[in-house]
């Protein structure tokens, strides 16, 4: 009895360290995607896009401070969704098409904290990218923070609280609401762009619809690598915090975990 | 192995499989979609000329590897250690529940 509770620890323990050091051995690829880069968008529009953005993310830091005031123990789990975001948003993974995307991370905090709290923690993400990295930039935070820190976590949210009420599982909630987000944060950027640079004879339509098949294609399977390493980050969730989460009350019906 | 386990290692397998088969079937040169979305913005406006640069360029691709790596480590390294933590203290609740309430045999 001693020996397989103990093969059962160092098997839950052993999956921990593969992610772990596949997150880490898969990510250094020089080749990278998804973000508009700095100054690809007209003064106009990267302004605009910035002043959309900064009400939300106003709201996401009073919500932060509110989440910690009520409740200081969930930082850890905090600590945990923004690490989550950071590792994903790192790993440039090949995809079908022969070019390189990476995932965004996101869903998994929007449905433990709500879309305004992960605001906060993507725009951590991207600015930390847009300093060190030359990756998205600060005149394109504004309209890179709306598409994947604004608009991902509240599409996230919404379809995790949708699905769940609908099908009572949670993990295909979960999924579901990383996928999407993923896909229309994508979107999205192709859309912003498409507006910036609308095609001379086809307009905004047959921009976006060559942006979009820029991405589209790419990010299917990334979207869908995204879905199952967050149900994978629910179940370890499920079964080591389950005292956090009841503070969370992300539990609930049905669950992906037995 | 129980059901969640088993669930787990089909969610890394199924990842790892997504990862792999492009690598193994697609012939491409696995460049960056934004490289590809910047160039798509010269075409539709070949006018148009970005007018900020990036505060701090990586000196080169190796620096660059570097620093997506360190942004992984250290996303990857709070989550193992969050969930070290977590895992120990789970050991110990079961431990001390073991001495009180009778648990199932394990197979």
């Amino acid at each position: 009895m001693i020996k397989s509770s103990h093969a059962k620890r160092y098997g839950s323990l052993g999956a921990i360290a593969l992610l772990t050091m596949y997150l880490v051995v898969a990510s250094p690829n020089p080749a990278f995607a998804m973000h508009i880069s700095e100054g690809f968008l007209p003064l106009g529009w990267a302004l605009g896009w910035w002043l959309v953005f900064l009400p939300f993310l106003g709201g996401g830091l009073w919500a932060l401070q509110r989440q910690l005031k009520r409740h200081p123990e969930s930082r850890v789990l905090l600590a945990l969704a923004g690490a989550f975001a950071f590792v994903l948003s790192s790993l440039k993974i090949p995809s079908v098409t022969g070019s390189c995307s990476h995932p965004m991370g996101i869903a998994l905090g929007a449905t433990l904290f709500g879309p305004l709290v992960m605001t906060v923690l993507g725009t951590f993400v991207l600015l930390f990218q847009a300093l060190l990295i030359a990756h998205g930039g600060l005149t394109t935070l504004g309209a890179n923070g709306f598409a994947m820190a604004v608009v991902a976590p509240w599409v996230a949210w919404g379809t995790y609280q949708g699905l769940k009420k609908l099908t009572q599982r949670q993990g295909i909630a979960l999924f579901a609401a990383a996928v999407l987000s993923n896909l229309v944060a994508y979107s999205l950027t192709a859309f912003q762009l498409a507006l910036a640079f609308p095609h001379s004879d086809g307009g905004v339509v047959l921009s976006f619809a060559k942006f979009a098949a820029l991405f589209a294609i790419t990010q299917i399977p990334l979207a869908i690598s995204e879905g199952l390493l967050t149900v994978l980050m629910g179940n370890w969730l499920l079964t080591y915090c389950l005292e956090e989460l009841e503070v969370l009350q992300w539990r609930g019906g049905h669950t992906s975990h037995e | 192995m129980s059901k969640g386990q088993k669930t787990n290692w089909l969610l890394l397998g199924g990842v790892a499989l997504l990862v792999a088969w492009p690598l193994l079937f697609v012939k491409g040169d696995f460049e960056g979609a934004d490289a590809q979305a910047g160039e798509l913005v010269k075409e539709l406006s070949p006018d148009y000329t970005p007018w900020a640069e990036p505060v701090f360029e990586p000196a080169s691709s190796e620096i660059e590897s570097l620093l997506f790596a360190l942004q992984a480590a250290l996303g990857a390294g709070t989550i193992g250690f969050i969930f070290g933590g977590y895992h120990e203290r789970r050991r110990q609740q079961r431990q001390t529940s073991t001495s009180t309430t009778s648990k199932e045999p394990l197979p």
